[in-house]
């Protein structure tokens, strides 16, 4: 497993664009909404935890058709099926790794972003905490959503058309998270409900990754 | 141990193609399987790595033993020969990779990229991964695509350690390996017909 990840990491920063092109877009997304809405600094500041966590989505989702796609078209998928790593720990690394290389510079980058937008600043740390605890899950739904969609070609609209409604959750509670704590509300329940929401996907969606994928393989 | 094959009927996109395939190879027998493109060589031998369900029939002796390859191999274009080789011996447990690359003469390309290998040579890498997995029963499709007559030779020498080793090999070819011992299973006499197990279907979803 350990093997699996190093390999998908050392990939990822090899080939380019593993780390930086979810990055640069979300940065681009958010550099992109005040022009869009003009410069009202308190309309900015009101919907900037939204905005933010809408940028951090489908910068996830950018990324998500090339992470099977490429070990699928190699036949890396078919000798990964027939070594001792079960399938659902494979798919749980290759998720893992995802996040590493997509979900963890959004988190790192999300507070310098909210500068932009004119965030207030009690919202920071909540904008990280939520993000942070969220993304994962967008990686491991994501992961699932590629498993569908790997022997289709040009799947990439497919998943996304597969995998943006699974996301609904993750963003409410995430959004609500980070929106409750710019203005300095109580953000205990819906933080509760993010985590919980990650943590049931992380236990579940591989064994739904997997079986999925063993179908596509056939 | 033995690798006992019974009654096995296998499918391809629902259409059965192989009915009745019945054969044992025990430790140190090679097989080969000869019949023309699309008899169904390919999914009999997906069949029994795993990797598809067979329509009707059982298989033992093939869990956790098999290492598989087919027309891919499974490599990385970014990264090196020996990276891409000790990938292999980590996911299936084992230690070092010097046998492998020894047996393929691989020691000028181990820093290379992969990518950047002729086909033959990718070809010579992927066959080399075999090795690495240290698995009983390899299960070979088409192996000695792209690989020139030096390069058949090798490999013919690296299946023939392996038997004597105790290992077992099924090989999909269509060439003379120079495996004098191994037995010669023709899949053209197990052909399904035209209307041969109306109905059935390895499909997941209807």
């Amino acid at each position: 497993m350990k093997a699996l990840l190093r390999r998908d990491l050392a990939l990822a920063l090899r080939a380019g664009g593993g780390f930086g092109l979810g990055l640069a877009f979300f940065l681009i997304v958010t550099v992109l909404v005040p022009f869009g809405v003009g410069p009202q600094s308190e309309l900015l500041s009101r919907i900037a935890p939204g905005i933010l966590w809408l940028g951090a989505l489908l910068a996830c989702l950018l990324s998500l058709d090339r992470l099977l796609a490429l070990d699928w078209e190699d036949g890396t998928l078919d000798l990964l099926a027939t070594s001792p790593l079960p399938l659902e720990a494979a798919l749980l690394v290759k998720a893992l790794a995802h996040w590493i290389t997509t979900g963890l510079p959004l988190v790192l980058a999300a507070p310098l972003l909210g500068v932009l937008l004119n965030l207030p600043a009690s919202g920071y740390l909540w904008l990280v905490v939520s993000l942070a605890l969220g993304t994962p899950a967008l990686s491991v739904i994501g992961t699932f959503g590629a498993a569908l969609t790997v022997g289709v070609k040009r799947g990439g609209l497919l998943m996304s058309l597969l995998v943006l409604p699974l996301y609904v959750p993750t963003l409410i509670f995430g959004a609500e998270v980070a929106r409750r704590g710019a203005t300095g509300m109580a953000t205990e329940t819906p933080l509760l409900m993010l985590a919980g929401i990650t943590l049931g996907v992380i236990a579940l969606m591989p064994f739904a990754s997997a079986a999925a994928l063993r179908v596509n393989l056939r | 141990m033995t690798l006992s094959v019974k009654d096995l009927s296998v499918a391809r996109g629902g259409v059965p193609v192989l009915i009745g395939v019945s054969f044992e190879l025990r430790a140190g027998q090679a097989m080969i399987l000869r019949g023309p493109n699309g008899s169904g060589k390919t999914t009999m031998l997906r069949t029994l790595a795993g990797l598809q369900l067979p329509l009707s029939g059982e298989v033992h002796g093939a869990e956790d033993k098999i290492a598989y390859a087919a027309h891919s191999d499974g490599l990385k274009s970014m990264l090196t020969v020996e990276e891409n080789l000790t990938f292999w011996a980590e996911v299936f447990g084992a230690a070092g990779i010097s046998a492998a690359v020894e047996a393929f003469e691989l020691h000028d390309l181990r820093d290379r990229l992969a990518g950047t290998l002729s086909a033959g040579q990718k070809r010579r890498l992927g066959l080399a991964r075999l090795l690495v997995t240290r698995r009983p029963i390899w299960v070979l499709d088409e192996p000695t695509v792209s690989l020139d007559a030096k390069a058949v030779e090798m490999f013919a020498q690296a299946v023939r350690d392996h038997l004597t080793a105790g290992g077992m090999a099924l090989i999909a070819t269509h060439i003379e390996l120079g495996l004098a011992e191994a037995q010669v299973f023709d899949v053209t006499t197990h052909r399904a017909g035209p209307d041969a197990l109306a109905g059935a279907s390895d499909e997941a979803f209807l």
